[in-house]
């Protein structure tokens, strides 16, 4: 096991070096510089600018310079924040995507799981149907429509949570992560919902339930100590890089409701050429949807001996 | 689809051999239509999809021939025409809405201006100088946007966009994972491993920098939009379908296949492909309506579609940014949007129910 | 069954909030806690828009910088109250030119002080010059201290000696600056972030003259001598300034803190302003705006705007390279509609280039709404009814008003004219990259004045200039733009601007649409805030009335 997951964790190696490559030569080939603006520089600022942040420089020796400078963790300074590095920018950014995101997380999974075992076990009753036509809402609304929406309701109208910002705002009763989170965990409770559903489903059909009915176990017994742990892989093997995305911010929550969180930083880095921010960013990202693929993999081989390799 | 979402629902197998396949549909199918919901599913779709594609020759008006005098009016507001004579023989027609009618006199007094209103709501013409204004004919059942274009024209040509998107990008996705995850399975060992490690990286690379990459390059233009989404949305299918072939590939009647010595190509194109069939189909309806989610979402960040042209998308995101002032802009395109993405997922359901040989001991 | 239910409770919900939105949704009799708050405490809160790339004056590059520095820096001189074309005392108490204004000397007042207790001296405002001036600083905008006499071959490394550039401290208190030609327009000149000055303690504490990207900007770091310091800096979110008791009018500054939210969304903004956390937005969106005037007038303010909106036009292109045509396109656009119907903020309909507003400059009344002249000019290049004329396409950045008006005037142009173009929006880098390579046909354009003088928006269309990107050069129009800058009586400088912009006008290498205006929100406990047309404040002048009347 211990072998198993140093293995994978070496593996990190190789496949970030891969996604730092595509990316940065991605970027280079995509028009617009970090330095055009509607009033243009003179070319000498131009050029000055370029020299001093080594973009004059071929190709291929920014690309040894940023390799080289990114095994020391250094990922560079950022065009958009001129006074600070990127290492400062993921720093101050991410904690506050990582709130949104783990309670996001954990609305998702109440919710999600709630829902899919509720409906698993009426199926094709009324309590089936209901909770999964809800949870198919939460896919078919998009965050950027729902976002809006409860804004308007929670922020404007009841006001209980701030529509926009993130520091000092202690005169609403719900912390700006409140909303965020909510919009974004409806959006991942529905898939929950369904992969519980559908893994439960299998699960109760299978021949070792009947027998635990045909000799008299409670029905609630049945759910929960002999069906969840199984009906629940999907779920599990879902929940990895589920989080992972959660946490590296959701950019259409951050910019709905307005918070500094690092999906905004990244959207922004784009659009502003941003390469450094571009690169860490990717990089940040990368490495978080591995280690997490990672830990739900280890948690599915924990549950289910039968994926163990 | 949100990031992280490698889809990895349980999709049964079909273990029936080629000979037994067709009464497999035939089941299939019979099961399908037991499942009144999967079944509503289908037909809502269906409509939807020819209201979309047939629609916009009879409601009238064209999707994108601006009225910008009308403005946003609401659902069936009466509208009024404005003749303007120019010259001899010469005259100009615009349009407006009954509820901007004051406006053009705000010099007069209130009950003036009042006074024209109800001379006009009541049928009689208003003339002043050489404009004319009267009652027309025209009705916008959806109301009409900020420039004055047909909402319900919008939404219906919008549908057929984001239909087409959402079809295209599929199955571009569908040929690419398909074709991967069987050669990933099938070979397995370290043709295996790279294959999907490979698929690992691609996933964590950014989205938009490779959507803003193939927009820029290639020129902008909408086959080109379902191409760059299908080409991140074949991970998942390819995970998927390796899965399945994995499974299959220990299946007695493949060991068969292959001691016979039937070649790798056609092992997996006659015979393993064939047998993923259902959860291929499965998976597709339901990749659809995350294609559409997709596309909507590249238009929130301005690199969808391009105008006139409109998709659910961008129909959806300008709607949102107007809801206070006028909620119809969003209600219509969400209406068609969500109803759509409610039936393929039920759809999509109820496929993989009925494809499923277990329920049916039940 | 159930797609039923979901679609009833979807017709009840959007049902209830059109119901909500029909009513006024600002309901002021419960401002929220922290705009009473805020009001009592004399905090001004204010959203500039996006989030600052940086606070250094030297390396400022747009409005929303300068509108935040501005609180903590103050210049030579400062804006007035209710005129944007007169000043006010800022560094200087008084102040003298030469016959032609090519020699201005500016005297520091003895009671101008940093916050760090150094007294302000002349020595400071030539330390930031040659800062902005040395090349390996690389200030995106040097080329503004250009018109300094020698500063350009010092940039350019031709000197090496900063004593060769007009700008000389006399002694602590008298700066002395020289020109390349008469400026009298310097006092408005020198409100500019280029030519503010910054304490050079602060600066080389963190490196050299010429260090990049310093922490100097940081709260903590600032040093200030405007009537605000920098109390706190949270990226993205808020920059919070408060009273400095060491500037040197403080006893006349009426606020205590200053808020500046980083809110880049139209429409978030919106919401931040109806919840009570703001005092002021930057801007309005569009279809909000006719909302507010027909029912919350006075929440909504409009004002004018030095700014103008137009079409570039690549005349390297077949038939954009004749003029009758270009005249054409511009008199076949009815501006009045646009204006009236899109965008609804009381913009003008640009009659010239140059926008009214610049003091005694007189806008120029070249182009109007005349569709028959039009067609007549466009058959008489060649291409009657628009038969065999190529097929353009605009360029725009993606935004919804770019969009409006693109689409207008494609049906107009196809109504009028018979001609076809195509839209096309790009990212705002590609659209930047592609106009400035001059890789468009028509690319949508605007400039916003930087100072009250018609020359910036007329120095750009000369021969190879930068900002002109259209590929049109007329040696006479050069020549005038050059005459003006020698020209040393104003009214006679004036006249000679106007001759330039008539050349440019009748050859159109523009299709100029309207003069912007500046519409927001304002909570009407906000006091001194008058129309200014660059949008500058002084916001020492700025006032927040503890009661409020509740408006419905």
């Amino acid at each position: 096991m211990i072998k198993v997951i140093a293995g994978r964790l070496l593996q990190l190696i190789p496949v970030l070096w891969v996604i730092l490559t595509l990316t940065f030569f991605m970027t280079k080939i995509v028009p617009g510089g970090p330095f055009s603006a509607e009033r243009q520089a003179t070319p000498e600022v131009i050029a000055q600018l370029n020299a001093y942040y080594g973009l004059d420089k071929p190709v291929w020796q920014q690309y040894l310079g940023y390799l080289s400078k990114v095994v020391r963790f250094d990922f560079g300074p950022s065009y958009t924040y001129q006074s600070e590095s990127v290492n400062e920018v993921i720093a101050r950014a991410f904690p506050i995507s990582l709130q949104i995101g783990t309670l996001a997380f954990f609305i998702a999974l109440i919710i999600g799981v709630t829902a899919g075992v509720v409906a698993a076990v009426n199926k094709n009753k009324l309590w089936d149907y209901l909770p999964m036509s809800i949870a198919m809402l939460g896919i078919c609304l998009p965050t950027f429509v729902l976002g809006p929406v409860l804004a308007l309701v929670f922020g404007l109208i009841l006001k209980l949570a701030p529509v926009s910002g993130w520091y000092g705002l202690n005169y609403v009763p719900l912390h700006p992560m409140v909303m965020p989170a909510v919009t974004l965990g409806l959006f991942y409770a529905a898939y929950i919902a369904r992969l519980t559903r559908g893994g439960m489903l299998d699960i109760l059909n299978q021949d070792f339930i009947r027998t635990a009915r045909a000799k008299g176990v409670p029905e609630h017994e049945i759910i929960f100590r002999h069906a969840m742990r199984g009906g629940l892989l999907p779920v599990v093997a879902f929940l990895g890089p589920s989080f992972a995305g959660l946490i590296s911010g959701s950019f259409v929550v951050e910019k709905v409701f307005n918070v500094p969180g690092l999906g905004q930083e990244f959207i922004k880095s784009v659009f502003n050429r941003d390469y450094p921010l571009i690169l860490g960013t990717v990089l940040f990202f990368g490495a978080l949807i591995v280690i997490f693929n990672l830990v739900s993999d280890v948690v599915q081989a924990l549950l289910d001996p039968r994926s163990r390799k | 689809m949100p990031p992280g979402v490698p889809f990895a629902e349980p999709v049964p197998v079909q273990i029936e051999l080629l000979e037994q396949g067709s009464s497999l549909w035939k089941d299939a199918w019979f099961r399908l239509k037991k499942n009144r919901v999967a079944l509503l599913g289908l037909w809502t779709f269906l409509l939807i999809a020819v209201v979309c594609f047939a629609g916009p020759f009879f409601t009238g008006f064209s999707y994108e021939s601006t009225e910008i005098t009308l403005k946003a009016s609401a659902p069936l507001e009466r509208i009024l025409s404005k003749t303007q004579l120019r010259k001899v023989g010469e005259a100009k027609e615009t349009y407006l809405a009954l509820s901007n009618l004051e406006d053009e006199f705000l010099e007069k007094s209130v009950a003036e201006r009042r006074a024209i209103v109800k001379q006009v709501e009541s049928g009689d013409e208003f003339r002043e100088g050489n404009v004319t204004y009267r009652l027309s004919k025209q009705r916008h059942f959806f109301g009409t946007d900020p420039l004055g274009r047909d909402l319900l024209t919008r939404v219906l040509v919008g549908g057929r966009i984001s239909l087409a998107v959402g079809f295209a990008a599929t199955v571009v996705s569908m040929v690419i994972g398909v074709i991967w995850g069987v050669v990933a399975g099938f070979a397995g060992g370290k043709v295996d491993t790279i294959m999907m490690r490979s698929v690992d990286v691609l996933y964590a690379l950014p989205f938009t920098v490779v959507v803003i990459l193939l927009m820029v390059t290639f020129g902008r233009n909408f086959v080109l939009l379902f191409v760059a989404i299908g080409a991140v949305e074949w991970l998942n299918m390819s995970r998927i379908v390796r899965g399945q072939i994995i499974a299959l590939k220990n299946q007695e009647f493949i060991e068969a296949a292959i001691s016979l010595g039937l070649s790798a190509r056609r092992i997996m194109f006659r015979h393993l492909i064939p047998n993923v069939m259902g959860s291929i189909i499965i998976y597709a309806t339901l990749t659809v309506p995350n294609v559409m989610l997709l596309e909507a979402v590249l238009s929130f960040l301005g690199l969808g579609v391009q105008p006139p042209l409109s998709s659910w998308g961008v129909l959806i995101d300008e709607g949102s940014r107007t809801m206070e002032t006028s909620i119809w802009l969003l209600f219509f395109p969400a209406i068609f949007f969500s109803l759509t993405l409610f039936s393929l997922n039920f759809l999509g359901d109820g496929l993989r129910d009925a494809l499923d040989p277990k329920a049916s001991k039940d | 069954m159930k797609t039923v239910m979901a679609l009833i409770s979807a017709l009840f919900l959007s049902g209830l909030l059109w119901v909500q939105a029909q009513c006024a949704i600002i309901d002021t009799s419960s401002y929220s806690l922290t705009l009473r708050e805020a009001n009592r405490n004399k905090i001004l809160l204010i959203t500039v828009g996006s989030e600052p790339r940086t606070l250094d004056p030297q390396a400022a590059q747009g409005v929303t910088e300068h509108h935040i520095i501005m609180a903590m820096i103050e210049g030579l001189v400062a804006p007035s109250l209710r005129d944007q074309s007169k000043v006010v005392p800022g560094m200087a108490d008084r102040w003298e030119h030469n016959e032609d204004s090519s020699i201005w000397t500016f005297h520091i007042g003895e009671d101008r002080e940093w916050s760090n207790g150094d007294p302000v001296t002349a020595h400071d405002f030539v330390f930031s010059y040659r800062r902005m001036l040395t090349a390996s600083f690389g200030a995106q905008y040097a080329e503004n201290l250009f018109i300094l006499k020698g500063a350009e071959d010092y940039y350019k490394g031709k000197t090496r000696d900063f004593d060769k550039v007009g700008v000389k401290a006399i002694d602590d208190h008298n700066l002395r600056i020289e020109l390349v030609g008469p400026t009298p327009y310097l006092l408005s000149l020198v409100q500019h972030d280029s030519w503010l000055p910054v304490n050079p303690k602060a600066i080389l504490k963190f490196g050299n003259i010429d260090t990049r990207d310093t922490k100097w900007t940081h709260a903590g770091n600032f040093i200030a001598n405007g009537p605000f310091v920098m109390k706190s800096w949270r990226p993205n979110d808020v920059i919070q300034v408060v009273r400095n008791p060491r500037y040197w009018d403080a006893a006349n500054v009426k606020l205590n803190g200053i808020n500046f939210y980083s809110i880049e969304n139209l429409n978030t903004q919106d919401r931040a302003f109806q919840a009570g956390q703001l005092h002021k937005t930057d801007q309005v969106s569009l279809d909000k705006v006719p909302y507010y005037r027909r029912v919350h007038p006075e929440l909504i303010r409009i004002d004018p705007y030095e700014g103008v909106y137009f079409y570039r036009l690549n005349i390297s292109r077949k038939a954009l390279d004749n003029p009758k045509v270009r005249l054409a396109l511009n008199l076949a656009v009815d501006r009045e509609a646009i204006v009236k119907n899109i965008l609804r903020e009381d913009q003008k309909p640009a009659t010239g280039f140059t926008p009214p507003g610049m003091g005694d400059y007189e806008p120029l009344k070249k182009h109007s709404y005349d569709p028959d002249r039009a067609r007549q000019l466009l058959a008489e290049a060649g291409y009657p009814n628009g038969k065999g004329f190529p097929k353009f396409t605009i360029h725009f950045n993606t935004l919804e008003s770019h969009r409006a008006i693109a689409e207008a005037i494609q049906q107009m142009w196809k109504e009028e004219l018979g001609i076809e173009v195509t839209l096309e929006n790009q990212e705002w880098k590609v659209y930047l990259d592609t106009q400035n390579s001059m890789n468009y046909d028509i690319s949508r354009s605007a400039w916003i004045g930087d100072f009250m003088d018609p020359v910036t928006f007329l120095s750009m269309w000369t021969t190879g200039n930068g900002n002109n990107n259209t590929h049109w050069s007329n040696p006479k129009y050069d020549a005038l733009i050059d005459q003006a800058a020698r020209t040393g009586d104003p009214q006679a400088r004036l006249e000679v601007l106007r001759q330039a912009e008539d050349i440019f006008l009748r050859e159109a290498p523009v299709v100029i649409i309207y003069w912007y205006t500046n519409a927001y929100l304002l909570q009407p406990s906000v006091q001194n805030w008058y129309p200014l047309v660059l949008g500058n404040h002084n916001y020492k002048y700025i006032d927040l009335k503890d009661e409020f009347e509740a408006t419905k």
